[in-house]
């Protein structure tokens, strides 16, 4: 696993865990955040990353372990991390009562920002969420992604240097999910770090470096780059034949072979060294009558990193 | 506790209420309707009881006690009935409160003894209506029997003036009339402004919770006492709106004599909103759903506020255990208050017991609202 430390950490948790009851929902999770980086949090529904976003926001106390954001302790004095900090929750939290401007003017005013700079923020913020024109727009009647990128604009209008997104692109439609993306990547650009959470495993790609988070634990951090390359333990090699089911079946037992899954109507097989098995493969099947179509090698997404790390991490824990 | 997040609090709750016309509507109105409606509807004054008489000597003396319940404004005689089942049915199916029946030999006890008995039938299902009547009707009884005495003993040659015996003149202050409405509407005005100033709060809290709302504002630097007097602070307004449409109700339309100063009514008024609108607060801060607030809020306002405070039933007919309990009722101490600045043109400095009572309660159930809210989720 790679956890590459940043330069200059705002993010730190060391340790983290998290019980309710006899449900540990953190199970003992470190990882860093550096300044102007995006990190990702991916992983399945009830995965604990909204837990672990809620804990350094000061909103839950963790069980044990320790976080420190901006170097201020969150269990210590959440006070102090909550001036510094904006914060996206998993559900839509702004007032849907109110316009845009309101809401603008409420966040404006709950975290002081100066007077003499508020119409400017403001202004910045409705720029920025795409929303000139519709200042005086109740928030109940504006689409999903007008509404997220609203939420965003609230959550940066104090310039906090650290943001919690939880999920702020989950039901919103692929055209405003990668214009939310551009929003964030000009955030951090600007030095705000970013720890944002979602379920699409393709933004991971937006992602500086992205954490896979399983029931409660990180299996994996890394770049994208890093994830597709390492974070497997092999190359991956993609297989086309006539029969599935049997193919599948010989290759469980075939030399060099660590992994084979059904992918569509091919095959996915994970392999020590690509070099040695797409030499030895075709020799192997072509014995037992089963000789491939096709067999190449193939960059793995970041999708099938998370689905062949998420399942073997599950079949441990359940072996366990 | 900066000024500035308290106002970005209270500019936020003004514009949900605006925002919702339905529930301001009922804020508005509700005490408006329960003014008039408990004004009229809460009577303990008996006028005009129906009376049922059975004469069963039809003589002049008898007539002449009949005409004494007539003139009294408390009865009107609705039936003269020839029997007892007649009288029967008249108390049974309620055209009559209450029935008198002169024996047969009234005239002649009277004049031989001086002294002759009546009877009364009551019909007591409501007690309080009989037990009136039943004071009124000795009252009348005994006003007449001092007009046979005069006459019994003029025929004697006695001079009048020697039978003069010690009399009680009596002078009754504050209430002259003896209204009960006088002493009910000032009470009234707190039962209503109990009931719909702890309602108005109930909700603040619960409906960030049920919206969502919650979790955003509780990761913001906000501090639990400006989350609380900002959002106090456009209630306490809708609360003096509510609180003087119903005591210019009672001032203007009941005609309750108004003796005290407005500032005392001003300032006692506003602590007693404080008090009833942060034990809303406090209970929206304790009570999760927005239905299970205001469910309580009615409970532990309104029900103690009716029977406990002494707006229509006197603390001090009331056993001990209780009377001392009503000390613990904030409402008391405002009816106690409300009843003095009407009827009694009390100031500030005689209301200074109650005032204080009121002020501590205020506080103390604010530092426990402020206290109770958390800002974690867990």
């Amino acid at each position: 696993m790679n956890a590459g430390q940043p330069a200059e950490p705002r993010i730190i948790a060391e340790d983290l865990v998290k019980r309710f009851g006899s449900f540990v929902a953190v199970d003992h999770v470190s990882f860093r955040v550096g300044r102007g980086e995006i990190f990702g949090f991916l992983g399945p529904n009830g995965a604990g990353k909204s837990t672990i976003i809620r804990i350094l926001c000061g909103l839950l106390r963790p069980s044990a372990g320790r976080a420190l954001v901006a170097g201020i302790d969150v269990a210590r004095d959440a006070e102090r991390v909550r001036e510094r900090i904006g914060y996206m929750s998993q559900k839509f939290s702004l007032y849907r009562d109110l316009d845009v401007e309101e809401n603008l003017k409420f966040f404006g005013g709950i975290y002081r920002v100066p007077r003499a700079e508020l119409g400017e923020r403001i202004r910045f913020a409705i720029d920025m969420a795409g929303l000139g024109g519709r200042e005086h727009a109740l928030v109940s009647n504006l689409a999903g992604g007008w509404q997220q990128r609203l939420a965003l604009g609230c959550a940066v209008l104090h310039r906090p240097p650290i943001l919690f997104l939880d999920e702020p692109t989950s039901g919103v439609e692929p055209a405003s999910r990668r214009r939310f993306w551009d929003l964030i990547h000009a955030l951090a650009a600007d030095g705000v770090s970013v720890l944002v959470s979602t379920h699409y495993m393709d933004e991971a790609e937006y992602c500086h470096r992205a954490a896979l988070i399983n029931q409660g634990r990180l299996i994996a951090v890394g770049s994208p780059e890093e994830l597709k390359n390492t974070a497997l333990g092999g190359d991956l090699l993609l297989l086309e034949c006539e029969m599935l089911g049997p193919t599948l079946a010989a290759l469980q037992s075939a030399p060099g072979v660590l992994d084979c899954s059904v992918f569509g109507n091919s095959l996915h097989v994970l392999v020590g060294s690509a070099e040695r098995s797409l030499r030895e493969l075709p020799d192997y099947l072509a014995q037992r009558r089963l000789p491939p179509t096709r067999l190449v090698r193939i960059q793995p997404s970041l999708e099938d990193v998370f689905v062949q790390l998420i399942a073997v991490d599950s079949a441990k824990r359940r072996a366990a | 506790m900066r000024w500035r997040r308290l106002k970005a609090i209270a500019v936020k709750e003004v514009l949900q209420i605006w925002r919702d016309p339905r529930s301001l509507m009922i804020a508005l109105l509700l005490p408006f309707t329960q003014m008039f409606l408990l004004g009229y509807g809460v009577n303990l004054d008996l006028k005009h009881l129906p009376v049922c008489t059975f004469d069963r000597e039809g003589s002049q003396l008898s007539q002449a006690l009949f005409k004494h319940f007539q003139a009294s404004q408390y009865f009107t005689i609705a039936r003269n009935v020839t029997s007892y089942a007649e009288l029967t049915a008249a108390i049974d199916d309620a055209t009559c409160g209450f029935a008198i029946v002169v024996p047969p030999d009234f005239s002649e006890r009277l004049n031989d003894t001086g002294s002759a008995p009546v009877q009364a039938i009551l019909d007591a299902s409501d007690d309080n209506t009989a037990n009136l009547a039943l004071g009124y009707a000795t009252a009348v009884v005994a006003g007449y029997s001092a007009d046979v005495q005069l006459h019994w003993f003029d025929r004697q040659g006695r001079p009048l003036q020697q039978i003069e015996p010690m009399t009680v003149q009596s002078r009754v202050w504050f209430n002259e009339d003896l209204e009960s409405r006088n002493f009910i509407i000032p009470g009234l005005v707190a039962v209503i402004m109990a009931l719909v100033g702890a309602q108005l709060t109930s909700l603040t809290i619960s409906r960030e919770r049920e919206r969502g709302t919650m979790e955003l504002l509780v990761s913001t630097p906000v501090k639990p006492v400006e989350l609380m007097f900002g959002k106090l602070a456009p209630y306490l307004v809708l609360g003096w709106l509510d609180a003087a449409f119903c005591l210019v109700i009672a001032a203007l339309w009941f005609a309750v004599p108004f003796r005290g100063t407005l500032v005392a009514l001003f300032l006692t008024t506003t602590l007693f909103l404080v008090a009833v609108l942060s034990i809303g607060y406090l209970l929206s801060v304790l009570i999760r759903s927005q239905v299970g607030a205001s469910q309580i809020a009615l409970v532990v306002t309104m029900l103690p506020t009716v029977l406990l405070s002494g707006y229509v039933f006197p603390i001090d007919q009331m056993p001990t255990v209780v009377q001392d309990i009503t000390y613990l009722l904030y409402s008391r101490y405002y009816v106690t208050i409300l009843k003095a600045v009407f009827l009694k043109g009390s100031g500030i400095l005689e209301l200074m017991t109650p005032i204080l009572f009121l002020a501590v309660y205020a506080s103390a159930v604010m530092i426990l609202a402020a206290r109770s809210f958390r800002k974690r989720l867990d």
